[in-house]
């Protein structure tokens, strides 16, 4: 019963942590269905521009929303500079443009900053909580509230907020959304800034559990990719969904078949999902209105 | 002058590149940048910083040393395009390098046919197992490891142990490694775990483990950052089977990440991490002080267990320069097979014919984390 408690705390925990790397990705995708390979770069520049602050003395939470900020403008600046002189290419160039921007900031950071791992300390203290003989680290509750806030928050803004519909319709469609007022650049750069905020965000709340060095994206991008597949690209609540559960499959494949083909059911289930479901489990088919 | 250049590009051809009147050129590529970067990066530094000290003190046979850095990222294709170039354009004697167990293989290949001495900073034993005319290494192999742990816990009286690996190159290799000579000591494996090299949580393996009763130590092979939350997770869950870790995460650094849970961890260590603790009739207290101190107040950060091979590759290749008496690579090669009683950071090497390694059990410390910081244990 304690190992059982063990695995679902565990599976929990990384959950979030894939979670709220997914829930990056929507922002972008909704406004622009550009997945953006250079999300995993946003969690680490979270993690790394907050560490070095916090060692240059800043405290903890003023050295995270800088970090927060810095990454905004990251996010902004790539928009800017990258994405909006390609304008009207293709999504699959935008995509390859977001892959680029991701090796150039992986080397920038390992020009900036350096190539060892760190880490800050916990928000709440490293003391276990115990529930029924299973243990769960403070820092695991602030990566779970942090995804639901982020979650909540992307669902008020798409279904109740003016400019979050503004966001959905220039996806749609980007000369209809400009013909009835809308400017598409201030949506996708308000998508990138909020987008990048969200993922060093993620950063920030995951370094004590995961740490952090220049080239932690790739890895935890491709996580939070597959866990936005799964759920369903571009929906907050398939995120949400689609993380917990990546999380949940990998722990308890590891307790209970074996550590060794962890990450190999995960994927064949993901595979076995998107065959059946091939818009993610809350996806919903695309229809083109005539 | 016509002539003059004619000799030179004759001399270039044939690699002798001047021995004469050029500087002893030398060349080296690690990985500085990439995955590798946390082996690579004290590397680079450590060769740079030695060959400025050597050329500072008046070089070598009265020449100054001419180091060839290269960066290859890890990437075991830009390290043979590398080796080439070192080896055909900048017509170096000898190379040091190599970060890892790809590159280094991708190097052999061309230094065994430029016959081209090679001293490897890798770790795995394939690189001179079998002997390999021109290719030497100074990290200990896996093996070695896996022996000076055992060799602990016998005398400890584990018997049953559980195993934790990393399923990167490293963890799986040093964990074949240990499966290969754990039988001679007595020791049997009740549990098996592995966790990927960018896993956050490994809760669930420790918790298996820990569901075993009779196991008596953990052992965890592994590289980068899965061996400090595998030591967190184990303070989380409470467990108090001891743990030990490999050389692998050797370095101050490992103390700080995985905290105080770290407290009592045991690993094989060399005696760059400590030093300052080596008693004074240690054979190694002198050069390991002066190289720790040098490093430390060039680069303000200390010196690494990776950067002490890179010390004792080029110190190696420097003292066979001097007993070959000039810089041929074939006497060269003749003379590092020949080192004797040479005290490194890593350990005494003593080189033969069929050991192009040179090092016994004794290169390694068994360390032990107390209050935040190494001890040694006696």
């Amino acid at each position: 019963m304690a190992e059982l408690l063990q695995y679902l705390l565990s599976g929990v925990t990384v959950g979030a942590v894939y979670a709220l790397v997914a829930l990056g990705f929507t922002l972008i995708y909704n406004a622009s269905d550009v997945v953006n390979f250079a999300q995993g770069e946003f969690v680490m520049l979270g993690g790394m521009i907050s560490f070095f602050a916090w060692q240059a003395g800043i405290p903890l939470p003023l050295a995270a929303i800088l970090a927060i900020i810095a990454t905004a403008s990251v996010g902004v600046l790539l928009n800017k500079l990258a994405i909006e002189p390609a304008r009207g290419a293709p999504v699959a160039s935008l995509i390859i443009i977001t892959i680029g921007a991701s090796i150039f900031l992986r080397g920038g950071a390992q020009l900036v900053f350096d190539k060892q791992l760190h880490r800050f300390p916990s928000f709440s203290g490293d003391d276990p909580i115990r529930i029924l003989g299973a243990t769960i680290l403070p820092q695991s509750l602030w990566v779970i509230a942090g995804a639901v806030a982020i979650f909540l928050s992307l669902w008020l803004f798409f279904a109740h907020t003016l400019t979050g519909k503004a966001v959905l319709a220039t996806a749609n469609n980007r000369i209809a959304a400009s013909l009835v007022g809308i400017n598409p650049n201030h949506m996708m750069t308000l998508s990138f800034a909020v987008s990048a905020a969200i993922g060093a965000l993620a950063g920030v709340l995951v370094t004590p559990i995961t740490l952090t060095s220049y080239d932690l994206g790739v890895a935890i991008a491709l996580k939070g990719f597959a866990a936005a597949m799964l759920g369903g690209m571009g929906i907050p609540a398939g995120a949400l969904a689609g993380g917990l559960l990546l999380g949940l499959i990998e722990a308890f494949t590891a307790g209970y078949v074996s550590s060794v083909y962890k990450d190999a059911v995960a994927f064949v289930v993901i595979l076995a999902v998107l065959f059946a479901m091939p818009q993610g489990l809350f996806g919903r088919k695309a229809m083109d209105r005539v | 002058m016509k002539l003059n250049v004619f000799g030179s590009a004759l001399a270039l051809t044939l690699g002798l590149a001047g021995p004469a009147f050029a500087d002893i050129k030398i060349g080296a590529s690690v990985s500085e940048t990439g995955p590798a970067s946390s082996l690579g990066d004290p590397e680079a530094k450590t060769l740079k910083l030695l060959v400025d000290e050597i050329n500072a003190a008046g070089g070598v046979l009265g020449q100054k040393l001419k180091l060839f850095l290269y960066d290859d990222g890890g990437d075991p294709n830009k390290a043979r395009t590398f080796a080439t170039r070192l080896v055909e354009d900048d017509g170096v004697i000898a190379i040091v390098g190599g970060s890892t167990t790809g590159t280094t293989m991708s190097i052999i290949s061309v230094v065994e046919n430029a016959k081209i001495p090679f001293i490897s900073l890798a770790g795995a034993i394939e690189i001179i197992d079998p002997v390999k005319p021109f290719v030497f290494k100074t990290p200990h192999t896996d093996r070695m490891a896996c022996r000076k742990i055992f060799e602990d816990m016998k005398a400890k009286g584990f018997s049953k142990i559980a195993l934790i690996s990393g399923s990167d190159g490293f963890g799986a290799s040093m964990r074949k490694q240990c499966l290969q000579v754990i039988g001679e000591f007595g020791i049997t494996v009740l549990a098996e775990e592995t966790y990927g090299p960018n896993d956050a949580d490994m809760t669930p393996q420790l918790t298996n483990i820990r569901s075993k009763g009779e196991v008596q130590a953990i052992l965890n092979p592994g590289f980068g950052q899965g061996p400090a939350i595998v030591t967190r997770n184990y303070g989380q869950l409470g467990i108090k089977t001891p743990l030990y870790q490999s050389h692998g995460v050797a370095s101050k650094s490992f103390i700080d990440l995985a905290g105080p849970a770290s407290e009592g961890v045991r690993l094989p260590g060399t005696a760059v991490l400590v030093a300052s603790l080596l008693p004074a009739n240690d054979p190694q207290k002198a050069v390991v002080a002066a190289y720790t101190t040098a490093y430390q107040a060039k680069f303000n950060q200390p010196a690494s267990t990776f950067g002490g091979y890179a010390h004792d590759g080029l110190r190696l290749l420097v003292d066979a320069i001097k007993r070959a008496g000039k810089a041929d690579p074939k006497a060269i090669r003749d003379a590092i097979e020949g080192t004797k009683g040479f005290v490194g950071v890593t350990g005494t090497f003593n080189m033969a014919a069929t050991d192009h390694l040179g090092l016994d059990l004794s290169a390694f410390r068994m360390l032990e984390i107390k209050r935040g910081d190494w001890a040694l244990v006696q």
